[in-house]
Parts: C-alpha cells; structure tokens; sequence
C-alpha cells in the first residue's frame, strides 16, 4: 500500500507548496506586526518639543483613549497623513500626542508652523530611544492606547481617511467612544 | 528627478555606510559578545542585513543599545529579550527555539537521519540481489 | 519605432513557440512527420524573433531611448554605454527577455545537436520546452512588457542602481541565467521519457552532457555571484543565505544529486525513478527561485519589483509546469523498476547516499527559506530565518558527505574493491588532519575546533582526488577526460572548503575611527590612512582614501576605497580597496566622516577567501572536461534505446 502512494508524495508536498503561496501572495513579508497589542503602552517623560523645560509623557492622557503619532520633517509620508490628522484633531473625540522621531527641534516646530498642529502635545525623541521602547521601526506609525493603558492598535505607515474608519473607529467605539 | 528638502535631510541621516561603527567597548569580552550579537540581529529598516553592517539610523540606534545593555551587565539572552518584546522574533536572525519553530531545528537530525536511512535501505536490497546472483556482477572495465 | 519592432517580435516568438509546443507534442502523439518537422523548424523561428526583441531593447538602451518605460527606469543620460547594455537585464522585465533569450538558446542547441534521437521523443523534448516558452512570452506581454512606452518621455532616466553599476554585471546574470535556465533541457528529456513511458533508461545517456553543461554554468553563476558582492557590497561577505542565493543554491544542488544519478542510472539502470524526479526538481527549483525573486513573498534584497498580479501569473505557471511533470512522474514512476544489484562498497552506494546528503541540505536551505512564509501564512507570527541558522545547519550534512566524498570517488562499479586503496586512503586523512593541525597553529596562531575539522575535511578531500589521475599516470596510463574531469572537480570542492574554513575561522574585522595619518593593526597588517581626496567618476562624485598596508615595516600596497554619490541621488555607496594575496585578501571600507578630521574605516583580513570562487572554477572546468569527453560525441552504434535506426536519418 505506502509503495503505491509514494510517487504520489512529491505532487502531494508541491500542492501544499501553491497552497502557501496563494496565501503568502496576500501577506506582506516585511510588515511586523506589533508585540505591544494589548500590553501596557512603554512609560516615556520627554521634553515637550516647543519647550524643553516641559515635560510630556506617556501618563499625560491617561483614563482615556488616546493616539500617538510618530513623526518627523525628513518623512515624506508624514507630509501626505498631516492633512488627515488636523482632520482626525479637529473631530476631538480623540487627543493626539505627537512623537518627534530623531529630527531637528527648530525644523520640527516650523514644520508645524507652516502645516499646522493637530496634536495637544509633542514629545522630543532626539536620540530615538522611546521610539525603540515603542517598536517603532518606521515613520509614519500611529498608536491609539486604550483608558485603561493598554495599546489597543498600530497604524504602520500612512493614516488615511478609510483606515481610519475601517481600523481606528470600531476600537474607540468598543471604548466607550471618548468622553 | 525632484529631490525634495526633506529627501535630502533623509540621506544625510542615514549617511553611514554600512553601519561602519568605530565605538568599541572597552572590555574586549563585551566587545567579542557585541560584536556576536550585532551579527545576529535584523536590521528592521534594510532588512537583509544585520544591524552590524546596516546603514540605517535605527540600526545605529539599535546598536547603541545592545551596547549600553551590555555595560549595564545583561546576559545575551536578556538583550535578546528586550528586544523580541519590541520587535518581536523577526529581529533575531537565529530563530529561537519555540514550539512553534520545533520543524526548524528538528529538521537536520531528521533529513540526515531519515535520509541515511532511506539510502541504506536501497542498498541493503541491492545487496540482496547482488549476493542471489553473482554472476551478474562481471567485471567491466572501470567507467563513469 | 525599434521598441514596437522589439513588441512585435516578442509576439511572434509566442506564435512560434505555441506552434513549436502543439506540433511538437501532437505530432509526436500522432505518428506525423509533417508536424513534427513544423514543431522543429518552429525552434528556429522562436530564436530568431526572441533574438531581435532582445536586440531592440539593448538598442533603445544604447541609444537612450527615454521613451521607453523600462529603459527610463533603468539607465541614464550619464550611464557609460556597456551599463547601458547590461542594464537590459538589470531589472525584472529585461531579465525575463533575457531568460526568454536563453530558454530559446538550449532549445535551438538541443534540436540542432540531437539529430540521431528518435524523432518521436526529440519532437516531444522540443514540445515541452516550447511550452515553457509560452509561458515566459505570455508572462511578459500580459504582465511585464520591455517595450512598454512612457507618454509622454522622459527627459532624463532614472539611473540604473548604483550598486549594478559594475562589471560583473555584464556576466552574472547571462551565465546564472544559462545555467537555471538550461536545466530545462533536463526537464523535457525526462517528462519526455515519464510521457512515452519508456522503461528504459536511454535517456539518461542523452540528458547527461546537457545537464553537465548548464550545471557548469549555474556553477559560474553562483561563484560570481558570490564574488561579486564581496567586492560590491563594502562589507567583505560573500554569501548571506538571501532568498535569491538560495534560490540559485537548491537548483545547483539538485543538479549535482542529478549529474551523479544519472550515471548510476545510465551505467546500471538503477534509480530510474530517482534520477528522474531530480531531473523535474532542477528545473522545478530554477522556476521556483522565478517565483520567490519575482512575487514578493519573501524579504529579498535580489527582489525584483513585485506585483501581486506577476505573483499570480507566476504561480499559475509554476502549478502547470511543476504540477503537470510531477502528475507524470506519478503517473509512470511505479512501472520503472530495477533488478540490478551491487555490493555495500560499490559506487552506486556511495552515489546513493551522496544524493541522500545533497537532498537533506537541499531540503534544510528550502524549509530556513520558506520557513517564514509559513509562519506568516499560518498567522503564527513573524520569524527570520538568517545566516546564523543555514551556517550552522548546513554543516550537518555537508560533514558526512565530505567524508564519503573522498571514499566513493575511488569505488568501481558494482563491487565492494575498496581495500587496494585502504591504506593510501588512511594515509591522506592522518596527513590532511596532521597539516591542518600544524599548519593552522602556524599560520593562525590557534587551534580551533572547527576549524580544524574543516581543512582537514578539506585537505582529505584534494589529496583524495589528486589520487586517481596521478595512480594512472605513475602507471603509464591514460587519463581519460572522464576522470580527469571528475578528479579536478572533486579537487575543487576541497579547495572551497579550504577557503570557507579559512575565511570563516579566521577572519579578522574591525571598524576603526581614523585622522589622516593614523594607523590601525589587524591581523598583523599595519593599516595606514595617508590621505583623502575628493575624486569624481563618470556619473559620480566622491571621496577616496589612500590607504597604505605594510606588513613587519615593509610596505604592500595603496587601496584606494571610495565613497561615491551618483549624480542621479540616492544613498551613497562605497567602494572597498582589496588587496588580494596567495593566502588572503586585505579589504578597506570608508565609512563616513567623524568630524575633526576623523573618518570611520572596516578594515579586515580575510584569510584563504579567493579559495573559495577558485575551487569553484575548478569545479566547473572538471565538469567541462568531463563533458568532453569522447563518450558523449562517440557514434551510438552500439547502444540501443533513444537513438534512430540508419535508414530514418534523414535530417
């Protein structure tokens, strides 16, 4: 009987082989996904970027839903979200803190200057440490933290409109939707 | 082509050739452990490469770390740690070893062992035949 | 114009493909000559039209014809014109023309060099291989066409990558390509036996020059590859275990089960069934490493641009191909059976378990590669399977078949007739293993475990080889080019194991932080920075060093290293300084500047490096001469099976 079936066996693994690959086709193989989902967020106390004597950390908005952006003037993907975040800020139903990603201070601030400010606050990450803390490999990458501290999802790369809706909402509307 | 400012600004960041990194720890164990370990590690930004030889930003700023962990006296499996708990595994080059990854390293026992015991199978049986007829094996000239 | 030219052949080289595949099969199903003479001289016309699309696209290269897409993507105003040319195959739809090129190439050489076959049988090879063709034509004009235009066109190119931007360009590719691509002779030959049902094992006499032949190029391929990004990259390695290199591995090491198969199956009739899944998993494997490089499943720095719907197309391809030979092979493989015998010392044992050990590093390089894709696809999470893990695994196999490998060389034919050559054979180990004791204490200064292993293994496996041809020559005999070939082959694969085990035991790397006039020590070389200069290049500018190496005081050599930024933007690249000696290579990398005057510098000494592609060229040139040999050109008189009776050559 198992000599009959045997020169069965390679087409038998090569089907299992296409298998994988149709679905492999799908996947995105250098996309890594976040081990921090539903651990706490990583604590940070930062200088606030405007005013180094400011501290701005990771408790600043805690007990409820709250997003962190990770972003810098040498990421032009940050440019093409901008539009979407000030959109994202001026709705309010969730407060965005800012992580400014190993970029120059005084560059930053003109960036927001010039394209405008969606966030109620922006850490100064200069030697990329936090960044790290956060798995941020990178930019682009949005964070939306739960009320109970817990990192609920993580947007790698562009935030648009329909991710947005599609991803963000339904999580914020599980947590109650904000006060 | 345009190249736009922050292009620019972007290139300058990432200016370090192949992650030519001249710091050095002062004791040469740590620098023999650092240097093991750079090795072993994914660049998350290139992603062939190791952080040893990757010139990306984060690749430095990863290599800062696992130097300064070091210092601060972590074992290699700590460092590792750290950073599997912000990366997750795809940062470690050599896949730990996990139920999930048992294929893995059970594969080589298991194709030289399997295969090695397939061949002395066939072989057992052709010396069965030869030996029931001998007089097929005449000599003949020697020939590839 | 010349781009449309060049479209419009690609599509009469589809037609003549689609009629060279359906009169090449139909007609030898039905017995019609008419049909099979069409399916034969459609080869011809195939070649032709792929040879004049291929033609078209190097022309709108050297002419800088921006309004071609492909030819805007990949070149520049600025670009000297032999990057020009090989920037055809510098990316992914002009490697397809070159695959397209090369497929159409074996096709013409085998119809034109196997007028004795049997009509029927040569009618099918050249039928299947027509409809690989097919494939290949069908996949460049529905997903990836050359000729595509820009509208409107650009003024300036967007540069070939800089990292292409050097010699073995002009050679890696074509020769890796030849080889990939050339074991689809193998390919047809055998789903052309499983197709007639032949029993017999004829075929294996025919396939085997063909497979030598594009084994010897994959051979090439690989070493230049391999070289190629030692001297490129900046940072002095020379295989990293990438997708794409395992990709151009696995076929190679089918092929070698393969060649080695095929002996014992021409020779005795044995492994009928065996030889011929390798001669389908070769091919396979070339098509796979299409798959990998093409349609983005894996993280690849050799990774084309991808496409989901390349991908798709890919696969599609790769079920038909793959999927139809190994539905053959199921089909017919239970009636090929064997009566032959041989003795536990035979060669047939030692070929046996030398595919054995082949197949399982095979295997272990296609599950570290794949290992990720399976993860991810099972939602198991993210994994990578790197250099640190093949390094170490690859070993296991490679031990015993290196161990066997200077024993089986020197087993007859059917017989255990081991024990004339016993003693000599025990002398070569105590004497591989006393110099790589001494020999590596005196020069390295340490005796490492592995290391020591690793050139005793080495040293085993030279002196076993030189044995054969030297015993004949002491005995006043011939050597045919059949052994010879088959000595210096196996020589070869103990001088890469010298080199591996040199490099990678004793290899010497630092980064150094140096001012102009500061010197560095590694490896008992003396590293001098002496100057800095500012340089430019045709389409760059850069920064070059002066790096003096002495040795005791003596001074060796300049290596000028640079650090290049081409005009067409991008990161900037470097340009290690190699100083090759007989025992090692000196290599200086530029890092950037520090400040102050202080630049970072990779400096390192690279023990018995140059072994490793040396041994390789001597691999491949053992296996040209031993596919020279007078055998395969012999008349074929006297062996029945494949060949025509007298009365039906006609052609």
């Amino acid at each position: 009987m198992k000599k009959n079936l045997r020169p069965l066996l390679p087409i038998a693994l090569f089907a299992g082989l296409i298998v994988f690959f149709i679905i492999g086709l799908q996947k995105d193989p250098s996309r890594i996904d976040s081990p921090l989902i539903g651990k706490p967020a990583p604590a940070f106390a930062l200088e606030a970027l405007d005013n180094p004597a400011v501290q701005v950390g990771s408790g600043d908005l805690a007990g409820r839903p709250w997003l962190l952006n990770v972003w810098a003037t040498w990421c032009g993907g940050c440019r093409q979200e901008h539009t979407t975040l000030l959109e994202i800020a001026r709705e309010g139903r969730v407060p965005m803190m800012g992580l400014n990603w190993r970029d120059d201070r005084s560059l930053a601030l003109q960036w927001l200057v010039k394209l405008g400010n969606p966030y109620v606050s922006v850490a100064y990450d200069p030697e990329g440490r936090t960044a790290i803390d956060w798995g941020v490999y990178g930019a682009p990458e949005t964070f939306l933290i739960g009320a109970d501290g817990k990192v609920l999802h993580k947007q790698i790369g562009i935030m648009t409109a329909e991710i947005w809706r599609r991803d963000f909402l339904p999580l914020l509307a599980a947590q109650g939707g904000g006060p | 082509m345009i190249r736009p400012a922050w292009i620019v600004a972007g290139m300058l960041l990432a200016d370090s050739a192949h992650g030519i990194d001249p710091e050095r720890l002062e004791d040469p164990d740590l620098q023999q452990r650092y240097e093991h370990l750079a090795h072993q590690l994914r660049c998350l930004v290139c992603q062939n490469e190791t952080i040893a030889d990757s010139n990306a930003t984060l690749a430095a700023d990863l290599r800062r770390e696992v130097r300064e962990l070091l210092i601060a006296g972590k074992t290699d499996a700590d460092i590792r740690s750290f950073l599997t708990e912000r990366y997750g595994d795809f940062v470690l080059y050599l896949p730990p070893v996990t139920p999930r990854t048992w294929l893995l390293w059970a594969a080589p026992a298991l194709l030289l062992l399997g295969g090695a015991a397939v061949a002395a199978t066939i072989v057992r049986r052709r010396m069965r035949t030869a030996s029931a007829d001998p007089a097929a094996l005449e000599e003949e000239p020697e020939n590839l | 114009m010349i781009p449309e030219i060049g479209h419009f052949a690609l599509v009469m080289a589809l037609l003549f493909a689609m009629v060279q595949s359906f009169f090449g099969l139909a007609g030898a199903a039905r017995g019609q000559a008419a049909w099979m003479g069409a399916g034969r001289s459609a080869v011809t016309g195939q070649f032709v039209f792929v040879a004049i699309a291929f033609a078209a696209l190097a022309w709108s290269f050297i002419q800088k014809d921006f309004s071609v897409l492909y030819v805007a993507t990949n070149s520049n105003s600025e670009l000297p014109v032999f990057f020009r040319f090989a920037a055809v195959w510098g990316a992914h739809e002009g490697s397809l023309l070159l695959w397209a090129l090369c497929l159409a190439g074996w096709s013409l050489a085998v119809t034109a060099l196997s007028s004795s076959l049997q009509v029927r049988f040569r009618s099918r090879v050249i039928g299947i291989l027509g409809l690989i063709s097919i494939g290949f034509m069908l996949f460049m004009l529905t997903t990836s066409n050359p000729f595509d235009r820009l509208v409107p066109a650009a003024l300036e190119g967007k540069d070939l990558n800089p990292l292409l931007q050097d010699f073995a360009l002009t050679i890696h590719p074509p020769i890796l390509y030849l080889g990939y691509v050339g074991f689809s002779v193998a390919f047809a030959f055998g789903c052309a036996t499983l197709l007639e049902g032949r029993l017999d094992s004829a075929w294996a006499r025919w396939t085997r020059p063909w497979t030598l032949a594009a084994w010897l190029f994959l051979t090439v391929g690989i070493a230049l590859g391999s070289w190629w990004a030692y001297y490129e990259l900046g940072w002095g390695g020379w295989w990293f275990w990438d997708p794409v290199e395992n990709a151009s591995f696995m076929p190679w090491l089918a092929g070698t089960a393969l060649i080695h198969s095929l002996a014992v199956t021409e020779k005795r009739g044995l492994f009928k069934s065996w030889t011929l899944l390798l001669a389908v998993s070769a091919f396979s494997l070339s098509l796979l490493g299409t798959f990998l490089v093409r349609s983005g499943v894996l993280v690849s720095v050799h990774a084309f641009a991808t496409d989901p719907a390349r991908g798709l197309f890919i696969l599609a391809f790769l079920t038909v191909v793959i999927g139809g030979a190994l539905a053959l092979y199921a089909w017919r493989a239970p009636q090929l059976k064997s009566n032959a015998g041989f003795e536990l010392a035979a060669r047939e044992s030692f070929v046996l378990f030398n595919n054995a050990f082949l197949v399982a590093a095979l295997c272990l390089i296609l599950l570290g590669t794949l290992y990720p894709l399976f993860m991810d696809a099972m939602e198991l999470g993210k994994v990578s399977v790197g250099p640190p893990y093949f390094n170490m695994v690859f070993l296991v196999p490679m031990v015993p078949l290196l161990l066997l490998l200077g024993i089986g060389m020197h087993a007859v034919w059917k017989k255990s007739r081991l024990q004339p050559v016993r003693s000599r054979l025990l002398g070569i180990a105590a004497a591989g293993f006393a110099i790589a004791v001494i020999a590596g204490a005196a020069v390295y200064g340490e005796i490492r475990p592995m290391a020591t292993i690793g050139f005793t293994l080495a040293l085993w496996v030279m002196g076993s080889s030189l044995m054969i041809p030297l015993a004949r020559l002491r005995a006043g005999q011939a050597v045919p080019g059949a052994v010879l070939g088959m000595a210096i082959a196996h020589f070869g694969v103990g001088v890469v194991t010298l080199g591996i085990t040199g490099v990678q035991s004793f290899k010497i790397e630092e980064d150094v932080a140096l001012a102009v006039g500061d010197t560095a020590t590694i490896g008992g070389y003396d590293f001098r920075l002496a100057a800095l200069r500012d340089a430019r290049g045709p389409n760059y500018v850069a920064v070059e060093a002066d790096v003096v190496i002495s040795k005791d005081g003596a001074e060796i050599t300049t290596l000028r290293p640079q650090k290049r930024l081409y005009n067409s933007g991008g990161n900037p690249m470097t340009e290690a300084g190699i100083q090759v000696g007989p025992g090692r290579d000196l290599f200086a990398a530029l890092g950037e500047d520090l400040g102050q005057g202080r630049w970072s510098l990779r400096l390192q000494y690279k023990p018995l490096i140059r072994y490793i592609w040396l041994g390789a060229l001597l691999i491949a040139l053992g296996g040209g001469i031993a596919g020279l040999d007078r055998r395969y050109r012999r008349a074929t008189a006297a062996a029945p099976g494949l060949e025509r009776a007298a009365a039906e050559v006609t052609r």
